[in-house]
């Protein structure tokens, strides 16, 4: 099954009522899958909206009215959706947004690509913001889906799941679960008709800035709790190593068999994969700079997530990299060559 | 003693922040009447827009979102998908439907989407300070449009009626005004066929509601609202536009 199709199975599955999306290529086999899936569900909604901005503010009202809602797209899309993504974030209301990246800026092409990271690490919409899951496959897809849903729901915030155009199209053999019982969220924000109650009120609009200034505040302190909560991350043959990769995604798939490649010529190279991009795991990363001082990032862009691996070491260590912009994708043993030279420049470099 | 006249059970004791002479609050008040008088105000789910008609929120005993810049008919398809058995209506001026949310209105229209929007046309930008509209009319002296709006520059007054009752998903198109007793009461009357519309699933359901702005206009409030019959009315004609079954 391909990522998009097997990101929405699994949404379905966590109970997805609502999908409303614009075509925009690597994702339209999500848009496309959803068009006939959620027509099988009950009370189920699919919309071809007329354009992605309309597509994000359709999730905003049907999240309004209680219903677990999702959009996806990839790039130039998601840069139209960061007004309803800082709306959602505003109002406190839970929603899904996918990106399968590629290549930019602009128009850019439709190949794969990590050029999303800082918007979507950032909160690409004005104000700070949301969780953001990167899985490396397509089963780790459909797993982060069902944990995107949860945690929206958990912190009343929308939540990124941002893969790239390769995992997106790729085909792996996938299993779905579903969970035996339903999570049960607070819903006493949800508009329904003010029968027999007060009536409700969702808005992000506070004039008074004491208030407004509170509202943020009180949003930051939820932010911390995800810091605290949320991280995750894996390691992989990390504990005997002298250089760490890190890479997230599908670039994280790619180091895995670089390092593989590595570890068969003696070099000792681990891995640190962030699977929460926002937030990010910092304390990893300074504990392992404890074990060794050789860093070296890989991305699919020039340089992004790069920031934050030297935002958590604080200086300390030497930070290498290697990109590829533009839908380019680095074979495992392209980068495996390239891995081996800063490896043995910089064990020269420590005898001298 | 009879009551004759009394604040609507579905509004807040809020006094309004609307200018004086300005349409905002008899239309505010009209829905509420609507809402209070169809006894619908456990089934209404309201979406305020950007602009003056924002804070109708504060106004409003209902259960209301608010949507941003335009976005009304796009947060209100969502809404009533999920709900098709509330009434969900959305409150939009003239440079929120007819210029940012050009897209979403006409699309949820053409989706023949089971909502109303009551559109308040007064012809310029009011909470931000009386910049030149869609609708502003040719000639007028805008902040934006200082030396009056020029066809060749700024192009024409849009008619939102009229380009939506071109598509098939609309079943209720009029255009009304508030600015005489008269007209305030076809408006009311406006209002509650687009809600038995919706209602009735016939379609989408628009009122457009000619308003008069005396801050932007700069006029005095009886001055604007002769302007409304002697120079809006000119280019928006009121009157049934139309209506493809009889609710």
């Amino acid at each position: 099954m391909s990522g998009n199709s097997a990101v929405g199975e699994a949404a379905v599955l966590a109970g997805c009522t609502c999908y409303f999306g614009y075509p925009i290529t690597p994702q339209n086999e999500l848009t496309e899958y959803m068009a006939k899936r959620i027509a099988e569900v009950p009370g189920g909604v699919f919309i071809q909206s007329e354009s992605e901005i309309a597509a994000i503010n359709m999730v905003l009202g049907a999240s309004a009215a209680g219903a677990r809602a999702m959009t996806s797209s990839s790039g130039p899309g998601i840069s139209l959706k960061q007004e309803g993504v800082s709306y959602l974030a505003a109002d406190e209301l839970p929603a899904v947004i996918v990106n399968m990246m590629r290549g930019g800026p602009g128009m850019g092409n439709i190949s794969p690509a990590q050029s999303d990271y800082l918007q979507a690490t950032r909160g690409g919409g004005h104000g700070d913001y949301t969780i953001v899951l990167a899985p490396a496959s397509v089963q780790e897809a459909a797993d982060l889906v069902h944990v995107a849903f949860d945690l929206a729901d958990t912190y009343r915030n929308p939540l990124v799941v941002l893969g790239d155009g390769m995992l997106g199209q790729m085909m792996e053999p996938v299993t779905f679960t579903t969970p035996a019982k339903k999570k049960e969220y607070p819903k006493e924000y949800v508009l329904t008709g003010a029968s027999g109650r007060p009536a409700r009120m969702i808005r992000s609009l506070l004039f008074d800035t004491k208030e407004e200034e509170e509202h943020n505040w009180k949003l930051f302190r939820k932010y911390q709790l995800m810091e605290q909560n949320e991280v995750r991350y894996e390691t992989f043959l990390l504990d005997d190593a002298d250089m760490a990769l890190l890479a997230y995604g599908i670039a994280a798939r790619i180091a895995k068999g670089a390092i593989k490649r590595l570890r068969q010529e003696g070099l000792r190279v681990g891995l640190i994969r962030p699977i929460t991009l926002w937030p990010f795991p910092k304390k990893i990363i300074q504990e392992t700079a404890k074990q060794l001082a050789d860093f070296f990032v890989f991305e699919m862009s020039t340089g992004q997530m790069i920031e934050d691996v030297k935002l958590a070491l604080e200086g300390k260590g030497h930070v290498h990299f290697y990109g590829r912009p533009g839908g380019v994708i680095p074979t495992p043993v392209e980068l495996s060559r390239i891995v081996a030279r800063h490896y043995y420049q910089s064990k020269q470099g420590k005898k001298t | 003693m009879k009551t004759v006249y009394a604040r609507p059970k579905c509004m807040k004791e809020a006094h309004f922040h609307y200018c004086p002479g300005c349409g905002h609050g008899v239309i505010t008040r009209l829905i509420a009447e609507v809402v209070d008088e169809m006894e619908l105000r456990d089934k209404t789910i309201c979406v305020a827009p950007a602009g003056c008609g924002m804070l109708v929120y504060n106004y409003f005993d209902i259960d209301t979102i608010e949507s941003a810049h335009g976005r009304g008919a796009a947060v209100g398809t969502g809404i009533k998908r999920v709900r098709p058995e509330n009434l969900v209506f959305s409150y939009q001026g003239d440079g929120d439907l007819a210029a940012i949310g050009t897209a979403e209105g006409f699309h949820a229209a053409n989706r023949g989407e089971l909502i109303s929007i009551i559109f308040v046309n007064n012809g310029v930008y009011g909470m931000t300070g009386g910049q030149m509209a869609p609708t502003t009319m040719l000639d007028q002296v805008t902040t934006t449009s200082p030396a009056g709006r020029d066809s060749v520059i700024q192009g024409h007054p849009v008619k939102i009626c009229e380009v939506y009752a071109t598509l098939d998903g609309t079943s209720y198109l009029e255009r009304v005004a508030v600015n005489k007793p008269a007209a305030i009461i076809k408006t009311k009357k406006a209002i509650a066929k687009a809600f038995r519309h919706q209602q009735q699933k016939t379609g989408f359901s628009l009122v457009e509601i000619l308003s008069p702005c005396p801050t932007n206009w700069k006029m005095s409030p009886l001055d604007a609202c002769k302007w409304v019959d002697d120079v809006m009315t000119k280019v928006f004609p009121l009157g049934l536009i139309k209506e493809t079954k009889k609710c």
